[in-house]
């Protein structure tokens, strides 16, 4: 017993001296030039492959519809028709003869009320859902038929209803982006791990504390998941409602173009609401990383 | 001896549907105040389902626990928890983790400089006050769990309880957390209850080993009191002679006696 284990003391004495001089070695820092050539090399493999893309989409484009006759303009056609609209979004000559910018505010501005609306009560509602087995028994079913209309059958109801387009449209926004908003923080609340809800037993947190510090946090990243689906489906909805209900908004400029056959006008408005729609994604999914901080992973 | 925990009959029947199983049989037991008990079985005979009827998570389906000679049968910070995989909140910090249970237990005894104070003392005790702006995400397991025990320790719990606390980690962290513990009970003299399937853990740190049979209709089997004087060293007791016999018992009642059935 006693010859290996001297073996072993030797063993661990001898590396000693030489860690020493490793440990007191300092990491150089890597030139500044160095790390914006590396930042500027990132960016260019995520932005140049899209960008080479969309060149040779518009360049398809403009040789299909160049031809005399062609039913759609080309890209070099929509420019210079629209290219008023295109530098001056903020014009108003009062009636719906405004801006872009002002017909897109317009419609966000519904979006904005209608689901600020339904996040809350599709929240509310789902937290319901997914704490309490009857509610979910009750109100599951009715969820997943009314889920499935779509956003247009509501609004001749909404309409009579309210008896004016504004509210109307915002009424179809919110019972648009409501369901997926219910069922993902259903799903949210009822996948909170036992662990959870045992630590806030032992520690005798009240429901107010619970909803506040374990369930809303724990349930961030489905609600986030539900929200984002939601935007999407209000951002759809508003255009289909406001070809309908007219008035200043994007959807009815849409249409407005259409019936004066500016079909330049209806493409350059069909690539703002790309964009819009685009941006309005990013934005819950960029408060979504923000909010669930440290949640997802464990 | 002075009962200060008591587990009086304690029958557990899950019943699903017309289906009903027997998980815990008439278990009787009385814990002394500052007396380090394990309940050690092999997996499935219903040691942590003992745990959570003792910490209130579940109730007992005949029979009750008291103590203080009070029945308790909801959950509370008396009978703090430490879990086997830590469960701390992963949103919060670890000096948040802490002070969830702090504020609600000493929200009307101590003042909010003193709470703040308490949290630290606690974390220090865990030698974790370092890392006490870091989200568990960002720490190492063994580090949650001496956060979790942190968290447990700062509600002032009259029994301790640790669920197989040291189950999720490598063999090195283990040994370490474990003289841990072994110093804050030396230390702080808390009631502790452990449940664990390591027979060296259990002889190590118990002042009593409670092995129980294999479910269903788990009792307890066997009570083996540990006399090995306190503070004990890891390293003098491997060739101890009564740490060994201990050892052995254990052994002998777990693989002999009372093997594990896999079909069970």
């Amino acid at each position: 017993m006693n010859m290996p284990a001297t073996k072993i003391e030797v063993e661990i004495a001898a590396p000693a001296p030489i860690a020493a001089p490793v440990v007191a070695m300092t990491l150089r820092r890597p030139p500044r030039t160095e790390t914006y050539a590396r930042m500027a090399r990132e960016l260019a493999v995520r932005v140049i492959p899209p960008l080479v893309v969309i060149a040779l989409l518009t360049l398809v484009w403009e040789l299909v519809c160049r031809r005399a006759g062609s039913a759609l303009p080309p890209p070099s056609k929509v420019f210079k028709d629209t290219k008023e609209l295109i530098f001056d979004p903020f014009f108003d000559h009062g009636g719906i003869d405004k801006g872009l910018f002002w017909h897109l505010s317009a419609s966000l501005q519904r979006v904005a009320l209608g689901y600020s609306l339904s996040a809350i009560a599709g929240i509310a509602l789902g937290v319901l859902v997914g704490q309490s087995v009857w509610a979910m028994r009750g109100l599951d079913p009715l969820f997943q038929v009314l889920r499935t209309i779509p956003p247009l059958a509501w609004l001749p109801l909404s309409l009579a209803a309210f008896r004016d387009g504004q509210p109307s449209a915002i009424f179809v926004i919110f019972i648009t982006s409501i369901w997926p908003i219910i069922i993902n923080t259903a799903v949210g609340i009822r996948n909170i791990p036992q662990d959870y809800r045992n630590v806030a037993a032992v520690v005798q947190l009240n429901p107010l504390e619970f909803f506040a510090k374990v369930m809303i946090p724990a349930a961030a990243p489905y609600i986030f998941t539900g929200l984002r689906i939601g935007i999407g489906l209000s951002w759809l909805a508003i255009i289909a409602a406001e070809m309908l209900i007219g008035g200043v908004g994007i959807g009815f400029f849409i249409w407005d173009a259409w019936n004066s056959s500016h079909i330049s006008e209806i493409i350059l408005a069909l690539f703002y609401v790309g964009i819009v729609g685009f941006v309005l994604d990013r934005l819950i999914a960029g408060l979504g990383k923000i909010v669930t901080r440290g949640t997802a992973q464990n | 001896m002075t009962a200060y925990l008591k587990l009086d009959h304690i029958d557990k029947i899950f019943t699903r549907g017309a289906a009903t199983t027997e998980v815990l049989k008439d278990i009787n037991l009385t814990i002394e105040k500052g007396e380090y008990v394990s309940i050690i079985g092999h997996s499935g005979c219903g040691k942590s389902t003992l745990l959570n009827i003792i910490a209130g998570l579940t109730n007992a389906t005949i029979g009750g626990v008291l103590l203080e000679n009070r029945e308790v049968n909801s959950p509370g910070p008396d009978r703090a928890v430490v879990f086997q995989n830590h469960s701390l909140l992963p949103w919060l910090t670890v000096y948040e983790n802490v002070k969830l249970g702090v504020d609600k237990v000493f929200a009307r005894t101590k003042s909010r400089a003193e709470r703040d104070a308490w949290v630290m003392h606690n974390l220090n005790l865990v030698q974790m006050a370092h890392a006490r702006d870091k989200r568990p995400s960002e720490i190492s397991g063994g580090m949650k769990q001496r956060v979790g025990i942190a968290r447990a320790l700062a509600m002032e719990p009259k029994v301790l309880l640790l669920d197989e606390p040291f189950g999720a980690l490598d063999a090195l962290t283990r040994a370490h957390l474990q003289d841990s513990v072994m110093a804050l009970h030396q230390k702080l003299g808390n009631t502790i209850l452990m449940i664990t399937h390591d027979v060296d853990e259990a002889v190590l740190l118990s002042d009593r080993i409670v092995m129980m049979t294999n479910g269903p209709s788990a009792r307890i089997g066997e009570v083996l009191e540990v006399p090995l004087a306190r503070p004990r060293k890891r390293l003098d007791l491997a060739t101890n002679a009564t740490y060994l016999k201990c050892r052995q018992r254990v052994l002998e009642f777990l693989y002999e006696r009372h093997r594990f059935v896999e079909a069970a």
